[in-house]
This record gives C-alpha cells, structure tokens and sequence, in this order.
C-alpha cells in the first residue's frame, strides 16, 4: 500500500478504499449479526455461521480472540465490528475502553472530564516518544 | 415559492435517542445535554417548518459494504426506523414530501450532482435523534410534525464528499427548492460530529477548542470552512469528526450572511462533543 497523508495519525486505522477491500468478508459478517435470525446461527454455531463469508483465518481468529484492535487491524470498520460487540451485549462506550486500553471506569471518567486531548495525540512521533 | 427560512446543526449520537427512548433524561449526566435543547424546542414550534431537507449518515445498518453511495436522496414516500441491533427506536415512521424531493433529485442532477435516488429505504439514528431533539417526545403512533426529505452522506468510507463539495451541493438544494412553487416553509438539517474517535487506540478523543472555532467560521466565515481538508478533520477531530462535512451542506443551503439564534456546546455525550447550532436565514 502506497503511504497516505493520514498514516501518521496515532492510533487510528482511517478505513479506505485499501480497508475496505481487505475487510469486506469479515464486514459483511458483522453486519450479517444485526438480523436476529444471524445472531441466531452465530450462537448456535460460531464456526458455521463464519464460514459463511469468506473470511481469511486471520480474520476469523480475531473473531474468535473478540480482538477488537486486531479487528480493525485486519480492514474491520467499527461501525461494522461494534455489531458484533453489541452481539457479545458490549456497548459502544465500553468497546472504546478495550480498544484504547483503559479500564471502563478511566475511560468513563476521562470522556466526563472532557475526553481525549489531541495535546499530544496528533502525530505518531508525539506517540514514540512516550 | 417554497423557501429555506433556518439551518439547524445537529449532533445525532445515538446515546440521545436512548435516553430519550428510556426516559432518563432527568439524570444529571444527561440533564446539561437536555438543558441545551429546551430553546431549540420552543424555538421549532414558532417558527414550524412544513418540510425538514435532513442531510445525515447511516452507520451500516441499511448500507452495508456492499453499497456505498456517496449522496443519497430519500424519495420514498415514506422511511421506518430501522432495527440497528437493539428493535428499532420507538418514535413515528418518517413521511416525505415526494414530490417535492422528487424535484430536488431532478433540479440536482441537472445540476451535475449526480445523486443515488432511494425509493425503498429505512433510517437509523443519524436521521431520527435530530428529529427528536428538534420535535420532542414522540410515540409511534405520534406524526413527526412535519414532513422529511433525507439525503443520506457517505462519511464512513473514506473519502468522504469534501467540505467543499457538500458546500457546493447545499447550494444547489437551496436553487432546487427556491424553484419548486409551493409556499413552504423549509428548514435543513445538518446532523453528525462534533469531535469524536469511537475505534482503536485513539478512542475518545474531544478537541473543544477545534469544535467552537468551527462553528464559528461556519457561521461567520463559511468561505473559510468549506476549504477544511479531510486530514485536518481527522487528525484534529477524530476519525468520525469527519461526520461535521455535512454540516457544510446545510450551511451551503442557507444566505451569505445568517444570525446565529441559539448555541449549544456539551461534552460529553457517551463518547462525543454535541454540538447544535440555529442559523436564521436573513432574506
Ligand atoms: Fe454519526
């Protein structure tokens, strides 16, 4: 993949044409999970119900794992990926706390006291040096 | 001839409409979110639109990868809100001016916008939070209190439409429906933002600063606003601040110069800045 101009933001996967193409099976799994009949399946055979799209085993282990960075990693969108949190009763809130790393409790207090700060969280260099 | 007389801008985080939906909005986390929108009601009954043009996204509940249309016009005549994973939010089904969106979609494309014409289509969040926050409690058995064309925008594989072009198109809705000659009231809506980051290690990210500037230039200097690259909506605003192109949109559909009425700025709401802004016309 040729560099972008949005490579150097940190921890962010910015889901492009590039994305999109890798993560489409494993998308259109994700979706597949917002019609109860598919949860249905998913719940009465994991493995069957992912063999239904054609999903790299990469991806399906990232399923498996509930690897929500490794997800993303893989050309997931977390629009997409969400419908399988929401699957496992996840909310959005505390998925963004397993994706960042934080406990929910932190991530919760840090979003009232006014969220993230982009101080410091602008370039992948401001990342290295940490 | 049918005129757009206000522009509302509009977060739309789906957490609103929950806690609309559970009736908690008493708790004090929501309480100052609320606080922020009891103007904007009273505002919305004075000045009642007879149409709502509401430009929002869908978050791949009735697009899926399969289909991406970059501006797509709702002309059904009428759009359910969708289940997206949780039974769908009990508020009124969405009913549309057809014919009026219709011309809209014929006065666009002959204008070399080249529109996706949705004539089956349901609608998530992104389209009902802003209704709710605008119109109130609403049961299903409720009517909206007006009549809604939605133009569903593509913010969630990039590239989204540039602030550029989503200025552009808003100027062409605002030639389409000064050409249609019923006497109705129009407002448009541009919903989506403020800053946010809801994937990976960058989760949560908020930039208030960023966000009033924004409005702002929006309102003020909106010449300055629609030259907003992509990358600076990214990297200052989070991943899905990207959603604030569409309110580029709304402010392309509205007069050179407009007074600002009401402003509304609260973090946070689950993992969002809300933001809301009324724009009187002038003309
Ligand atoms: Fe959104």
């Amino acid at each position: 993949m040729a560099e972008k101009e949005y490579d150097d933001i940190p921890g962010t996967y910015v889901f492009d044409a590039d994305r999109s193409r890798q993560g489409y099976w494993l998308n259109q799994f994700c979706i597949s999970l917002g019609k109860e009949a598919n949860r249905q399946a998913f719940r009465d055979d994991p493995e069957a119900h992912m063999a239904k799209f054609k999903m790299t085993e990469e991806q399906k282990q990232a399923v498996r794992d509930r690897d929500w960075n490794r997800l993303l990693e893989l050309g997931g969108n977390i629009y997409y990926t969400s419908k399988l949190g929401a699957f496992d009763g996840i909310v959005f809130q505390d998925l963004a706390a397993m994706m960042s790393g934080m406990s929910r409790d932190d991530y919760r207090a840090m979003m009232v006291a006014g969220g993230r700060s982009p101080d410091g969280n602008r370039y992948k260099s401001e990342w290295e040096k940490k | 001839m049918a005129k757009i007389t206000a522009g509302i801008a509009c977060s739309h985080v789906p957490a609103i409409g929950v806690a609309m939906d559970q009736h908690i909005t008493e708790q004090p986390y929501w309480v100052p979110v609320f606080e922020g929108f009891e103007f904007s009601r009273e505002w919305n009954k004075k000045n009642k639109p007879d149409v709502v043009f509401l430009v929002y996204n869908d978050h791949c509940t009735v697009f899926d990868a399969s289909c991406i249309p970059t501006f797509a016009l709702g002309c059904a005549a009428e759009f359910a809100p969708a289940d997206e994973g949780w039974g769908a939010r009990p508020v009124p089904v969405v009913k549309n001016h057809q014919e009026l969106a219709s011309h809209i979609a014929q006065s666009l494309i002959l204008d070399e916008f080249d529109m996706t014409i949705m004539n089956e289509m349901e609608v998530d969040h992104g389209l009902t939070v802003p209704l709710s926050v605008m119109f109130g409690d609403k049961t299903p058995e409720d009517d909206w209190g007006t009549l809604v064309i939605p133009l569903a925008v593509n913010v969630v594989q990039y590239p989204a439409p540039t602030a550029n072009r989503c200025y552009a198109l808003g100027q062409a809705i605002k030639r389409a429906v000064e050409s249609w000659p019923e006497d109705i009231n129009v407002h448009i809506y541009g919903t989506g933002g403020m800053s946010h980051q809801l994937q990976a290690q960058r989760a949560g990210l908020i930039n208030a600063t960023w966000d009033q500037q924004f409005m702002d230039i929006l309102v003020n200097e909106p010449e300055k606003a629609r030259k907003i690259s992509h990358l600076e909506f990214l990297r200052e605003t989070g991943s899905e601040g990207i959603e604030m192109v569409m309110w580029l949109v709304m402010r392309g559909a509205l007069e050179e110069k407009v007074t600002e009425v009401h402003r509304h700025y609260h973090v946070p709401a689950s993992n969002t800045a809300v933001g809301h802004l009324i724009l009187e016309n002038h003309a």
